[in-house]
């Protein structure tokens, strides 16, 4: 009986052990009061699980951004500190991240996550405790319709998925296009869904529509039904690590069409994978990483300094939403949630890396940057910039202005 | 068995609710002075729910004998399809009456449970559908049948656009909560607990001891087999009723996956097959380590998270030091000093072997 | 026809990687009676093992990829996980032979999480660039298009199944195999080394999820610490599906998954390509529930 009784007691020994809360960090709860200490912004992001390279990204983007204001003096003297969390890219533990991060660390205010999904399981802990979110770069346009206290400083698909149709009835003249959908992804669902209609209503029309799942690794029998309805551009509203892999195996078909594709390509992962598959196929994006602007050069040489790699537009956005934060802590009359909340909102030609960001009532920028990259010769150029917010009232700029590397 | 024991469950049922009713008070007034209460009344809201996926899974896999893999998927039906119900129906409903109103809150707290006990039927045709395979399967042919069965609910939803297929169901009412997660796990519980001592408990038994034999001594295994599944999957799909309506009240296909499905395996077969405390002790331990483990990290250079390799290693080594799960086959108060005139449940005093899986 | 043909071509394939995972299910579930979850895994080590060693290899040792090269890496990369196989048997299975099963299920399931989050701690959790190992091909026949690789992956799971049949049914070892999973005691009374005969067993399994996962990254080249889920799921299925315990019907029912799954994949429902798997599988065991080949046991008292 004596061995049951200790068994028993370990695990409650165990149990008691990690049950400890861990001590609050920073100022903790005195924080939020307006006092001295740090004031602590959290964050939640895939940092495992098979969105990693996202949350990564995006956590180092924020990290630079915060090291920044604090070198340049902090929020009126008091420094920043960013909690991070783990969410495995799992919206329950997303959900659970931020939680912990608002009850037990006391966070001012959430950045975080990429996958709309998870930021929409997310969004109601932040509503409901007051506390405002701003996503780097969810762009579903669900996102931040859960609560007045969600924002984010990327376009929505809404913006983007029209300007991927156009660009392929318009500059590439297709008539025939077909997509191929991630069923898993709702970034992907939602992308086939405005990309069709707007395609279809601009000349072209959708003459094959297939489905793949994320993390598959055979393409070939989609792709070989599609090549049989000889279409003259081919959607992928996918990720990175798919695109690569079907494009590649769509050239070994014999198709030879461009493909055209969304934020989500951006990684240097699709050039590495993909080589030289991916030479005529574009992508609509964020920014461009060899995009000749001060700013943008300042920060790509600021980032691949430190990290040893260029960033990509998610590492950017991490880097914006962070900078739109503190720029609003600044701007706020007390450092509490719904007055820094006010003050992100009242955001207003915020010069980012990745555009001007002008936050409208719906919480979302309004008309911002938006690029074309198109893949040549084993390289990124910029091929299209539609920039509703340029200073000289230029809408849209036409022609390659810059390449980059992108193997680090 | 006396014959006053829904007296005594009765009695048992109120002192519960009283004191589920005191500690959700309780809990209201700590996260007013302390704010991380709301997050420790998170993470034990997903225990309650865990506890209730456990328990029920361990009456199909423990009591019954059967071996599912496709708990999620129950739990997927039943939070989808109550989810469904207070979205297009119950919830528009409900917000006729301002919010502020006794109206609305005694309608909101019905139309719940009346949603979850709706999951909760439709998990239990699904477990029927499922269920019948097993007349004929045995063993790890179940399991992977049922485990399919899960991931093919998963994919149907993610091919339904009413219910937000890849999206995610989102702007479900959040009208779950601690004392609702906890009343359905007692409720759980108790099914649980009556059901070992029933005659259609004792069936269960014999048929996962030695189905010959209790087809020999009348006992209809197929009817019982199939009683089984059904009123596991019942209950997992409450506990997915309740899932969905807790806040942030999103639902994804990708929750539901057959990961999911292992981890409520692994709290029952840790705990201690059959054994209805086993699993709520491994049920409680195993939602709370990977939130315990959070703070590991700052221990650990260069920004790296360990605490799901360390969660995975303590699984392994849990089951390697007590094979027979936390408890055996035995139940909690079963270690406590025994009292004279109490008789031990025939055949439990040894530790015995785990039942039978094939 | 030829859509028809390019997507047999494709399911053939996918099925035969699917096919080598599943023979590793099967050995282990003949002589053990356990489902090995992290199966699924060591395949995804497998291919990480090949990443690191084609690599190390073309960078350091031969400056070019050449079927030398593959031959050596693919060796390096059985002995890297037949070593994890005789490790984890040892350290997760052995202790737990006299108890109850679904205990080693449970560690099973433990070593799978250990892996896929030890991976993405160990060598990150982006995808990488599996290395060209030889140089791609593409050949054209009758309008229908494949790979080199596509033919590489065809001929060497052929052989690799083809020496585990010898193995099984040819050599001495082989009949303490078939002993030891026919019953273990009486094995082990009649003087066989149960617990070696196991470890190899394991040996070999995992030796046959490293050769797939070096195929798999041949034509497939984004290999992640996440990538023996999915695979891994569907040879398992396959090997239930072709009657668990049994070598022919692993091959048989990894090849049939491919080949449906090709057929969905390019159908208009493409969309429920993930489920088809497990609806073959459960029509299949409603109409002979120990699989295609395996061999139905009615209980006796």
């Amino acid at each position: 009986m004596k061995n049951k009784w200790f068994v028993l007691a370990t695990a409650l020994l165990a149990v008691i052990f990690t049950a400890c809360p861990p001590k609050n960090e920073g100022g903790g709860t005195t924080a939020t009061g307006g006092g001295g200490g740090d004031i602590l912004v959290g964050e939640y992001g895939s940092l495992s699980g098979n969105q990693a390279t996202f949350g990564q990204a995006t956590h180092n983007g924020i990290i630079m951004a915060m090291d920044e204001v604090n070198a340049a003096g902090g929020i009126n003297g008091r420094k920043i500190k960013v909690l991070t969390e783990d969410d495995q890219s799992k919206q329950e533990e997303a959900a659970n991240a931020v939680s912990k991060l608002i009850s037990q660390n006391n966070v001012t205010a959430v950045l975080g996550e990429v996958a709309s999904s998870a930021s929409m399981a997310a969004g109601p802990i932040c509503q409901s405790n007051k506390v405002p979110m701003i996503t780097p770069s969810s762009t579903n346009e669900a996102v931040t319709k859960r609560g007045d206290y969600i924002f984010r400083v990327c376009f929505i698909d809404n913006y983007q998925g029209p300007v991927m149709a156009r660009f392929a009835t318009q500059n590439l003249k297709s008539k025939r296009g077909a997509i191929l959908t991630d069923v898993k992804n709702d970034y992907s669902t939602g992308l086939t869904t405005v990309i069709e209609e707007i395609f279809n209503s601009t000349g072209g029309r959708i003459v094959g529509k297939q489905s793949y799942s994320n993390g598959d690794a055979d393409f070939r029998p989609q792709l070989t039904t599609i090549k049989a309805a000889n279409p003259d551009v081919i959607f992928i509203p996918g990720y990175y690590g798919d695109v690569a892999q079907i494009v590649s195996q769509a050239r070994d078909l014999g198709i030879k069409v461009p493909f055209v594709g969304g934020d989500g390509w951006e990684s240097p992962k699709l050039l590495e994978i993909g080589g030289k598959a991916m030479d005529g196929c574009y992508y609509a994006n964020h920014y461009f990483q060899g995009d000749p602007a001060p700013s943008v050069r300042e920060f790509v040489q600021k980032y691949s300094q430190r990290f040893k790699v260029t960033p990509g537009a998610l590492d950017a956005l991490g880097y914006d939403a962070a900078r739109v934060l503190a720029d609003a802590m600044k701007r706020a009359k007390t450092i509490d949630g719904p007055s820094i909340r006010d003050a992100i909102a009242e955001t207003k030609g915020f010069a980012g890396v990745t555009g001007v960001i002008t936050l409208g009532p719906d919480r979302n920028p309004v008309g911002k940057k938006i690029v074309v990259i198109a893949i040549k010769n084993g390289q990124l150029t910029l091929d299209t910039t539609i920039d509703p917010n340029a200073p000289s009232g230029a809408a849209t700029a036409t022609g390659t202005t810059g390449t980059a590397k992108t193997s680090s | 068995m006396p014959r006053t024991w829904w007296l005594r469950d009765l009695i048992l049922l109120v002192v519960f609710i009283a004191v589920l009713i005191g500690v959700t008070y309780l809990i209201e007034y700590a996260a007013g002075y302390y704010s991380a209460v709301r997050y420790y009344q998170r993470i034990l809201v997903m225990m309650g729910i865990n506890i209730t996926l456990a328990v029920s899974l361990n009456i199909i896999n423990g009591h019954a004998g059967q071996f599912s893999l496709g708990h999620a998927g129950f739990m997927a039906v039943g939070a989808y399809f109550a989810a469904f119900l207070t979205f297009y129906y119950l919830g528009p409903y409900v917000d006729r009456f301002p919010e502020t109103s006794t109206e609305h809150w005694v309608l909101q707290n019905t139309m719940l449970v009346i949603a979850v006990l709706a999951g909760g039927v439709a998990a239990a045709i699904a477990g029927y559908v499922v269920g019948l395979p097993s007349l004929r399967l045995r063993g790890d042919y179940l399991a992977i049948v049922t485990l399919g069965f899960g991931e093919i609910i998963r994919v149907l939803i993610l091919n339904i656009e009413k219910i937000g297929a890849a999206r995610g169901f989102s702007g479900i009412p959040a009208w779950s909560n601690f004392f609702w997660v906890f009343f359905f796990a007692g409720i759980t519980i108790l099914i649980s607990n009556r059901l070992i001592h029933s005659s259609v408990g004792r069936a269960f038994l014999a048929v996962r001891e030695d189905q010959i034999a209790a087809e020999a001594m009348g006992v209809d295994t197929t009817r019982y087999k199939v009683k089984a599944f059904i009123i596991g999957s019942c209950l997992a799909g409450i506990a997915g009723g309740l899932f969905a309506h807790y806040t942030p009240a999103y639902l994804n296909p990708t929750m539901f996956t057959f990961i999911r499905s292992f981890e409520v395996v692994a709290m029952v077969v840790l705990g201690g097959l059959g054994s209805i405390s086993g699993s709520i002790v491994a049920a409680v331990i195993l939602t709370f380590l990977p939130e315990g483990l959070r703070s590991v990290k700052e221990f650990i250079p260069g920004g790296r998270d360990p605490r799901m390799v360390i969660y995975s290693l303590m699984l392994i080594i849990l089951m390697l030091t007590r094979p027979q799960g936390l408890l055996g086959r035995r139940e909690l108060w079963e270690f406590l000093p025994k009292r004279k005139d109490t008789v031990p449940p025939e055949g439990r005093e040894e530790e015995s072997a785990g039942p039978p899986v094939t | 026809m030829q859509t028809l043909l390019q997507n047999l071509l494709n399911g053939i394939a996918a099925g035969s990687i699917y096919a080598l995972i599943a023979l590793g299910y099967t050995m282990v579930y003949g002589i053990l009676k356990l489902i090995n979850f992290a199966h699924g895994d060591v395949f995804m080590l497998g291919s990480f093992a090949g990443y690191y060693a084609g690599n190390w290899f073309v960078a350091k040792v031969t400056g070019h990829a050449s079927f030398g090269t593959a031959a050596v890496v693919l060796l390096l990369s059985m002995i890297a996980c037949g070593l994890f196989g005789f490790i984890n048997e040892r350290v997760a299975y052995r202790p737990l032979r006299n108890s109850p099963r679904i205990a080693s299920l449970i560690t099973a399931i433990g070593v799978s999480f250990f892996l896929e989050y030890g991976g993405q701690m160990l060598f990150g959790a982006d995808p990488k660039f599996f290395p060209t190992l030889i140089p791609k091909h593409i050949i054209t026949f009758a309008g229908i298009t494949t790979t080199n690789y596509q033919l590489i992956v065809l001929v060497v799971a052929v052989a690799f199944m083809a020496l585990l049949q010898y193995i099984v049914y040819g050599t001495k070892f082989g009949r303490a195999m078939r002993a030891v999973s026919f019953n273990y005691e009486t094995a082990s009374l009649m003087g066989i080394p149960t617990d070696r005969v196991i470890s190899l067993t394991f040996v070999i399994g995992s030796t046959l999820a490293a050769v797939a996962g070096i195929l798999y990254g041949l034509s497939y080249p984004k290999i992640d610490p996440l990538m023996g889920i999915m695979p891994g799921l569907k040879a398992f299925v396959a090997a239930v599906l072709g009657g668990i315990g049994n070598v022919p019907g692993a091959v048989l029912g990894g090849l049939i998954i491919g080949v449906i799954e090709a057929f969905v994949g390019g159908s208009q429902f493409s969309n429920y390509r993930d489920a088809i798997a497990f609806v073959i599988l459960i029509v299949i065991l409603l109409f002979r529930p120990s699989g295609l080949f395996g061999k139905y046991q009615p209980e006796k008292v």
